[in-house]
């Protein structure tokens, strides 16, 4: 069920919509930010709350790569995959992550601590090779720094 | 050298304008002006005289687009004004520069082209993964509000206009205007049909206009100067002054707001600071990666929305990629379908079908499993998604830098085929990240 914080979140964004359907990403995006993912019951609340059948929040859920439809781990790392991290060795950075803690894009790790995901890219390229760890973004990356900017994620 | 975009932007800190700081330096003055009997269609005049053509890729003259809005007294209400921050075009960080430095000259801009069009409502739609823009965006819309800049009525005009942010979640396609309508709609971002146009019948059916950031930014100071100092600004016909940018394997990747009409020598020697050590120069994307290359031969054409000729390329984003003889042009190329294929809205067969066979054809390129008959295959393929075949933009896109890769580096894709494996491969690409 809703909690009063998430219906009150809810509530507020419906207000900035002529259609309440509007703010079907907001509601995805408010849920998700507490709920970490989206899950089958999630879904059907948002959906009776926006009036919506379930098919339709989802068809707009699974449209969008920043909505989770599976868990992900305590925190997400999203690595620039787009050309001018390319050049500048984002493959290599990548497999550092891979190296150190043992996921590849699109996997969690065993303890849940930090799950792995592609980015197109994040408008960092003038400092390619760019990530985002959460909300924190993070260029210039080498190999050798990974270790101790995922560190700071536990 | 004029900078009215950014010469407040500090490239170093990566602070922002406080509210206090933009009113000092001349912000929200124009809308004074309006009050002195500025009417909108003075406003939709002065940005059709000063030439400004949008800035999100396409360079469509802002003022005739504004001229299909209905107005008037019978003109449908409410009109829409949306501010379009999805900036995903691979290369592209421009306008993520303007929201992060200066977030208030975004809500001034969208007050002003509210006001030239009659539209009381704006959205500004961001890209979900720009949190540093959407909180100081956030703060400044408070800003705004509570100065009764917002929400309001402007004093002296009856005017009032209201401005939400809403944040996105992914995807290149919502970018598309149309597209864009429909993710803000809450459905499936996928493109609608044109006609009818947005202007006409947008966002829940009403009129609407969606513009870039970018040229959102303008607006006030072509308002403040005027239309001449606008065009003096530029070194071409087009007005104004555009933020470029390099990224790629140069000494100073970066971005400068510089007259249009500069040409890509210039950036790339004087602002770029050159190749890095060791690279050297193969070509460039000038604008994203939905522009097709250019080459050495083209580095001193005017970068703007007119001088570059139409079987060259276009300007695109203005923010530039630099090829260097490290990379693989080959290589290159399949980053890019790889994108176009993982972001296609998935709508039309062409482009659903067409770019994860590009990619896949691409693939056996870089894996030395290409034959001749493949070379025709791609060629092929830059004709069945070619403008017209598709439902929108994004397939013809994605054709530009692939077609005129077939062009410049056709020795490349050949070697390929030649040596049954890519020449940049393994160990070279150890050597390449050295540089
Ligand atoms: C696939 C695709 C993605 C696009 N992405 C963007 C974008 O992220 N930002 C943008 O301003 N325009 C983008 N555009 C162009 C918009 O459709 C539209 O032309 C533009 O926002 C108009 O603004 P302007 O006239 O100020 O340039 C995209 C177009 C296509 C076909
Ligand atoms: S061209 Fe591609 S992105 Fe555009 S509507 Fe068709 S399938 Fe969607
Ligand atoms: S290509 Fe990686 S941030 Fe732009």
């Amino acid at each position: 069920m809703l909690s009063d914080t998430e219906r009150r979140e809810l509530e507020d964004a419906v207000k900035h919509y002529p259609d309440t359907r509007g703010a079907t990403i907001d509601a995805l995006l408010t849920i998700q930010r507490r709920r970490g993912w989206i899950s089958d019951d999630s879904l059907l609340e948002i959906a009776q709350f926006l009036g919506m059948t379930v098919e339709d929040v989802d068809s707009i859920a699974t449209f969008y790569n920043l909505i989770f439809r599976k868990p992900v781990g305590r925190h997400v790392a999203f690595m620039c995959d787009s050309i001018s991290c390319w050049i500048k060795g984002c493959e290599q950075v990548q497999a550092q992550i891979k190296k150190l803690y043992d996921v590849d894009l699109g996997q969690t790790t065993s303890d849940g601590r930090l799950t792995v995901l592609p980015i197109a890219c994040l408008g960092q390229c003038e400092r390619a090779p760019a990530m985002m760890i959460d909300q924190d973004v993070y260029g210039d990356v080498t190999p050798e720094q990974i270790e101790q900017i995922v560190e700071k994620y536990k | 050298m004029e900078r009215p975009l950014t010469q407040h932007i500090l490239h170093s800190d990566g602070s922002t304008r406080t509210l206090r700081e933009y009113v000092k330096d001349g912000g929200y003055r124009c809308l004074k002006r309006l009050a002195a009997g500025l009417a909108p269609k003075d406003v939709q005049r002065l940005v059709t005289e000063a030439g400004l053509r949008g800035r999100g890729g396409g360079g469509f003259p802002t003022g005739a687009k504004w001229s299909f809005v209905p107005m008037g007294p019978d003109a449908p209400k409410p009109k829409y004004i949306v501010a379009n921050g999805d900036e995903m075009e691979p290369g592209t960080f421009k306008d993520r520069v303007l929201m992060e430095g200066d977030p208030h000259g975004l809500v001034e801009g969208m007050i002003l082209a509210g006001y030239a069009i009659d539209a009381e409502i704006g959205y500004i739609f961001l890209r979900g993964e720009y949190h540093l823009s959407a909180q100081r965006l956030n703060h400044a819309i408070a800003e705004a509000y509570a100065e009764g800049y917002l929400g309001k009525p402007l004093p002296g005009t009856g005017f009032q206009f209201n401005l939400h942010l809403h944040a996105s979640a992914g995807r290149y396609i919502c970018g598309e205007e149309t597209a864009l309508i429909n993710a803000l709609e809450g459905k499936r971002a996928v493109p609608r049909a044109k006609p009818p146009f947005p202007q006409t019948v947008g966002l829940w059916g009403q009129p609407t206009i969606v513009q870039n950031v970018e040229t959102l930014y303008n607006i006030p100071h072509l308002i403040n100067h005027g239309a001449d100092w606008y065009h003096r600004l530029s070194r071409t016909q087009d007005g104004g002054t555009k933020i470029y940018g390099i990224s790629g394997r140069v000494t100073n990747p970066g971005w400068w707001e510089l007259p249009l009409g500069i040409t890509a020598r210039e950036l790339l020697e004087r602002y770029a600071g050159g190749m890095a050590n060791g690279a050297r120069f193969r070509g460039l994307l000038p604008g994203g990666i939905s522009t097709a290359f250019m080459t050495e031969e083209h580095l001193d054409l005017p970068m703007d929305f007119s001088s570059i000729p139409p079987e060259v390329g276009r300007l695109g984003t203005a923010t530039m990629i630099v090829l260097d003889d490290h990379t693989c042009p080959v290589g290159f190329v399949l980053n890019l379908e790889k994108f176009f294929a993982r972001e296609s809205c998935g709508w039309c067969t062409p482009c659903r079908e067409g770019l994860p066979w590009v990619a896949k054809l691409l693939t056996s390129f870089e894996e030395g499993r290409a034959t001749t008959g493949d070379l025709s295959l791609l060629e092929m393929h830059t004709k069945w998604l070619a403008p017209g075949h598709t439902f929108c933009g994004l397939a013809p896109g994605a054709m530009a830098p692939l077609q005129s890769a077939l062009k410049y580096y056709r020795d490349d894709f050949e070697q390929h085929i030649s040596l049954g494996r890519c020449p940049w491969s393994k160990k070279s690409a150890q050597q390449r990240i050295l540089v």
